[in-house]
């Protein structure tokens, strides 16, 4: 009998190496003559020990890592097949307290099962809850979704239900369902490993969102930055198909809905929903001003629901479950779980999906273990790069939508980035503004013009020019962003600023650094 | 669709009838989709590495837009380049979390000690280095996309040796 091994066929696990040692296990089976069958799942999320390996022994699933190629003779010498000892074993996945900790709902299945195959998604649960949705009435499935509580998981934290409403009792020949799958924040993967790694949970949500809405047509906007997801995608789109979760016969009941994939081309303005609307549009992706809201004239001008990744993949467990179950989890209005997202300058980044409630600083330290660096974690940006950066005093925040606003921050799509003590945050300020004139889509004047004249201001403030009056001015230029601007974009922006500016204020006053031939050290190029 | 799209011929290859070609066979394949003009653009480059300045007004007929119309959706987004570019194609990553594991430095590295900059190609042509805004790859940052494929935890010496192998290397991916 062969023995089943999993690489996970994720992106970051490759660029680790995942794929030369899945090739090594394979060239070295073989020489061997030892039968197995390679599983290349998702990630489990526990990237400092990605290349990941996982052996199914008697015992059930024993991991190894991280594995690179080097190591796999030795394994092999090692017995792990059976899983034998070895200085890289750390025993069932599930045992790691990275994992145990964590609360998965969303990502139950991946790391676990096979991505492409619909045979391992329906035993571990997939599925259910679109069979459960044929039986019912649209009107039963919105009920469902606002009794979960589910809120928007882009960053706005919009009510799903609502919107879902607004959409059912829209009337209208054609309605669509768009899903933003263009996750541009810093910081943020969590679509990414749910495209890679369970890619069906994603397109049964899209599905139950058409049937709960009366929606036909899905279009799903991917960040050309992403084209490994891509692949894995489209392969699953095909599987779905010809498995009757997607088409003409869902399941052989006679309903329908269609899928299609569009690649965006690298702007982050079109994470913003109205931008992507014209982007799939085949258009720039300039912000449309609502109203009309795209729950009423979106795509095309058709009544739209157009819901982030991990808010369409809470769906599915949701509708199979009941909203209850899911609104089980969670703190004050924020209901169910947020899949965070550990990066930067941290020893222990990953996926940790968490029911809302958690601080902080449980993130940085009992998961993350401090920073990568071993110096003091000094500044953490949460939401991406339109989010605060907040000081230590902040850490014991608990990470639910209204603790975190009201401590300033932005809990968004859950990104957690940290800075060790190296961080100069006037340079950080700089980016900020400097990001936003690269990415401004230029509708609004506040964000096109405003975002420029922010870097120039903060650059005289670090040449030593006036301080006390450039920053008086800088405050006053992130007023006008803040009420002035269209979108969240140019909205948002002064909030990584002003939070740099409020809570690290001693590097802003660092001894000046004077200008390269007495200009600003580097111009904005949009391309 | 290959995951990782391939460029096939020669980017010198501007104007040419091979060029033509294969534009007007893009145009054709994608014609019938809603909202073409991305996937098409994105076709176009995925076979030429670039999207010619002949592509424009062929675009712009195909879909009954103006030339004006092709041209601000070509310029709008970075994704897109109007100049054939180097034979490889680095996109480092320069969003927040590369910046707190040193992308910063990094890219001071290229620019002293390979002499490539943003949105420049070096001059043999060899490789042609971009920022990009995230990769998704946070948690094993600095990131770099070499032809498309991810690399975690990038050093300067892990840089220094990629870019040895692919000055004296051939092929090419966007």
């Amino acid at each position: 009998m062969s023995v089943t091994i999993y690489v996970p066929n994720d992106s970051t696990a490759i660029g680790l190496g995942a794929n030369t040692t899945a090739q090594a296990i394979t060239r070295i089976a073989a020489e061997r003559g030892i039968a197995i069958r390679l599983i290349r799942n998702g990630s489990r999320g526990l990237f400092w020990l990605e290349p990941f390996v996982e052996v199914v022994t008697t015992e059930g699933r024993i991991a190894y890592g991280p594995v690179e190629a080097h190591d796999v003779p030795g394994l092999f010498e090692a017995q792990f097949l059976q899983g034998g000892a070895h200085r890289l074993r750390l025993g069932t996945p599930e045992s790691i307290p990275y994992l145990a900790q964590q609360e998965r709902l969303t990502f139950s299945r991946v790391g676990v099962i096979d991505p492409l195959s619909i045979s391992d998604y329906e035993a571990h649960g997939g599925g259910r809850g679109l069979r459960a949705a044929l039986q019912a009435k649209p009107e039963e499935l919105v009920e469902e979704i606002s009794k979960s509580g589910l809120r928007g998981r882009g960053g706005a934290a919009f009510p799903a239900g609502i919107k879902w409403k607004t959409v059912l009792n829209a009337r209208a020949e054609q309605k669509y369902i768009v899903c933003n799958a263009d996750e541009g924040d810093s910081g943020t993967f969590s679509d990414r490993m749910i495209l890679e790694g369970d890619p069906f949970v994603l397109i049964e949500g899209m599905v139950l969102a058409g049937l709960a809405v009366g929606a036909t047509e899905g279009y799903l906007y991917l960040r050309s930055e992403y084209p490994h997801a891509l692949g894995i995608l489209l392969t699953a789109i095909r599987n779905a198909e010809n498995a009757g979760y997607l088409g003409s016969n869902l399941l052989g009941s006679g309903k329908q809905f269609h899928l299609h994939v569009r690649r965006g081309a690298g702007a982050y303005i079109c994470g913003e929903e109205t931008a992507m609307l014209e982007s799939l549009e085949g258009k720039r992706g300039m912000v449309r001003p609502k109203p009309p809201l795209p729950a009423l004239a979106g795509l095309w001008g058709k009544p739209t629901v157009i819901n982030n990744v991990m808010t369409l993949a809470a769906v599915p467990l949701i509708l199979d479950k009941g909203g209850a179950y899911y609104a089980g989890y969670g703190a004050g209005k924020s209901r169910g779980t947020l899949p965070f997202q550990l990066a930067g300058n941290i020893k222990r980044g990953g996926l940790v999906e968490k029911a809302f409630g958690v601080t902080l600083r449980q993130m940085l330290y009992d998961f993350g273990g401090g920073s990568a660096s071993g110096r003091p974690i000094r500044a953490v940006q949460v939401g991406g790069p339109l989010g605060a950066y907040l000081p230590e005093s902040k850490f014991d925040t608990a990470l639910d939508y209204e603790a975190f606003a009201a401590a300033g921050g932005m809990v968004g799509h859950g990104g957690i980035v940290a800075f060790d003590d190296t961080v100069d945050m006037a340079r950080m300020a700089r980016y900020a503004m400097e990001f936003c004139a690269i990415e401004s889509c230029g509708k609004c004047t506040p964000c096109r013009i405003g975002s420029t004249r922010g870097v120039e201001v903060i650059d005289r403030v670090v040449q030593g020019q006036q301080r006390t009056e450039n920053l008086a001015l800088l405050r006053d230029l992130c007023d006008t962003l803040s009420n002035a601007s269209l979108c969240a974009m140019g909205g948002l922006t002064p909030s990584p600023v002003l939070s740099a500016l409020t809570h690290f204020p001693e590097d802003f006053q660092r001894p000046p650094i004077p200008a390269p031939g007495g200009r600003a050290s580097r111009t904005i190029r949009r391309h | 669709m290959d995951s990782r799209p391939q460029t096939k011929t020669s980017p010198a290859a501007h104007g040419t009838q091979d060029t033509l070609g294969t534009i007007d066979a893009v145009i054709a394949a994608n014609r019938s989709l809603a909202g073409a003009l991305l996937p098409m653009l994105h076709g176009i480059q995925d076979l030429l590495g670039y999207v010619p300045s002949t592509a424009v007004p062929r675009l712009a007929n195909a879909l009954n837009l103006s030339q004006a119309e092709v041209h601000g959706v070509l310029s709008f987004y970075h994704d897109f380049r109007t100049v054939p570019p180097g034979r490889h194609i680095l996109r480092l990553c320069r969003a927040e979390a590369c910046q707190a594991m040193g992308c910063d430095a990094l890219e001071t590295h290229l620019q002293q000690q390979h002499g490539l900059s943003f949105h420049e190609t070096a001059q043999d042509r060899s490789i042609t280095l971009e920022p990009v805004y995230c990769l998704g790859n946070c948690a094993c940052a600095p990131s770099l996309l070499v032809n498309g494929e991810v690399r975690g935890r990038v050093t300067q010496e892990k840089l220094d040796r990629w870019i040895q192998e692919l000055r004296t290397t051939a092929g090419g991916n966007s």
